[in-house]
């Protein structure tokens, strides 16, 4: 039964995935590709790469991918479910006890001390952003940067925070521009 | 606002945001930042830090449990629904669509050129909003939550610690915090 099979599989990829993204590549991998065999290694490789292209969660468009290419669009769903049910499930859960508890001294405290460490991690991804945008995968030297995505960053933050522009159109705006400065200058 | 343009305006903003959710988890956070605190003022920032952390700490992809959280807020049971199933139709369409395609899609150069500058776009959307919540963090004129937010920054970007060690770290701070000032309180 291929649909059970796939929901069970996505289930424990959600199941057991902490700390999102990355963090559940090993995880698919070893029940796609080395338990199942639904995917080859090659497979998963460009299944990486264009979940890097494509908006979303890399474990939904893993299980979209997959189970489309398994069971058909009934097996892209089922994967898909399986895949997001403990998190309906725990975080529903987890959001209704802290609803109910809120107002707790306690439960204060300690969400109070939990914000320093949430900025920091936001901020952390936005420099590892920043490390992929302007160096790719090569070394972090001075010859190896990517000048025209540093501008396309310092434009993006000013409008940002002196406009407060559409943080969606700060992005769009810079890729077309991407786009544009790569065939104004004859590079494409 | 009546619940049902409430539940709609939910829809239409998860899809939305989720569009866009180029480059991880925390992208989609600081979209939803923007969208639901700054715009239409439904949750409080410290509210929003509160939500980054239980989405954080729960199994599964960051911005299903983002939305979870944020749906249940806002309307409930029908608000979890709702703002999850923004979340997963648009990165299930894509990769519905690119999945037959996926070659031509990996290897195209407008493509990549687009993103390539997106990227660009995306790290300065993910810094402008740290730097707006490090700002908040600081104005709160506590040197305990400033030390502990430089800590788990320097932990996290620059020796790579494990951010589910960093959260367990920031509970166990604030545990103690609330027992020292229980124990004083008593005292008094």
């Amino acid at each position: 039964m291929i649909y059970l099979q796939l929901f069970w599989s996505f289930l424990q990829v959600g199941m057991f995935s902490f700390g999102g993204g990355y963090a559940a590549l090993p995880l698919i991998e070893s029940i796609v590709v080395k338990q199942h065999g639904w995917l080859s290694i090659a497979e998963f490789t460009d299944l990486i790469t264009i979940s890097q292209m494509t908006p979303g969660p890399i474990s939904v468009n893993s299980a979209t991918f997959v189970g489309l290419s398994i069971g058909g669009f009934w097996g892209a769903v089922v994967a898909t479910l399986g895949n997001i049910a403990p998190s309906i499930v725990l975080v529903t859960l987890i959001s209704w006890l802290y609803m109910k508890y809120n107002s707790l001294d306690t439960l204060q405290t300690v969400l109070k001390a939990l914000r320093p460490a949430v900025v920091a991690m936001i901020a952390t991804a936005g420099v590892t952003l920043i490390v992929t945008a302007f160096w790719g995968e090569g070394a972090i030297v001075l010859s190896n940067t990517n000048i025209v995505a540093v501008v396309l960053f310092g434009l993006g933050m000013f409008f940002l925070l002196k406009y407060n522009v559409s943080p969606i159109l700060v992005m769009i705006l810079a890729g077309v521009a991407n786009v544009l400065w790569a065939v104004l200058s004859g590079s494409v | 606002m009546d619940k049902k343009k409430l539940l709609w305006k939910l829809f239409i903003s998860t899809f939305y945001l989720s569009m866009f959710t180029f480059g991880g988890g925390y992208v989609i956070v600081t979209l939803m930042k923007k969208k639901f605190v700054d715009d239409y003022k439904w949750i409080s920032e410290k509210e929003m830090l509160n939500f980054v952390a239980i989405a954080q700490s729960a199994p599964g992809a960051i911005a299903v449990n983002g939305a979870i959280v944020v749906g249940f807020k806002l309307a409930g049971f029908m608000g979890v629904f709702v703002s999850i199933l923004g979340t997963i139709i648009p990165p299930f369409i894509i990769i519905s669509l690119i999945s037959f395609a996926y070659e031509a899609f990996r290897d195209n150069v407008w493509i990549s050129l687009m993103l390539e500058g997106m990227q660009a776009g995306v790290g300065a959307v993910v810094t402008a909003v740290s730097y707006e919540m490090a700002k908040d963090v600081v104005n709160e004129k506590d040197k305990t939550l400033i030390i502990m937010m430089v800590i788990a920054f320097l932990a996290n970007a620059v020796f790579n610690v494990n951010v589910m060690l960093i959260i367990l770290v920031s509970i166990l701070i604030g545990l103690l915090q609330s027992y020292l000032a229980k124990r004083e309180g008593n005292e008094n």
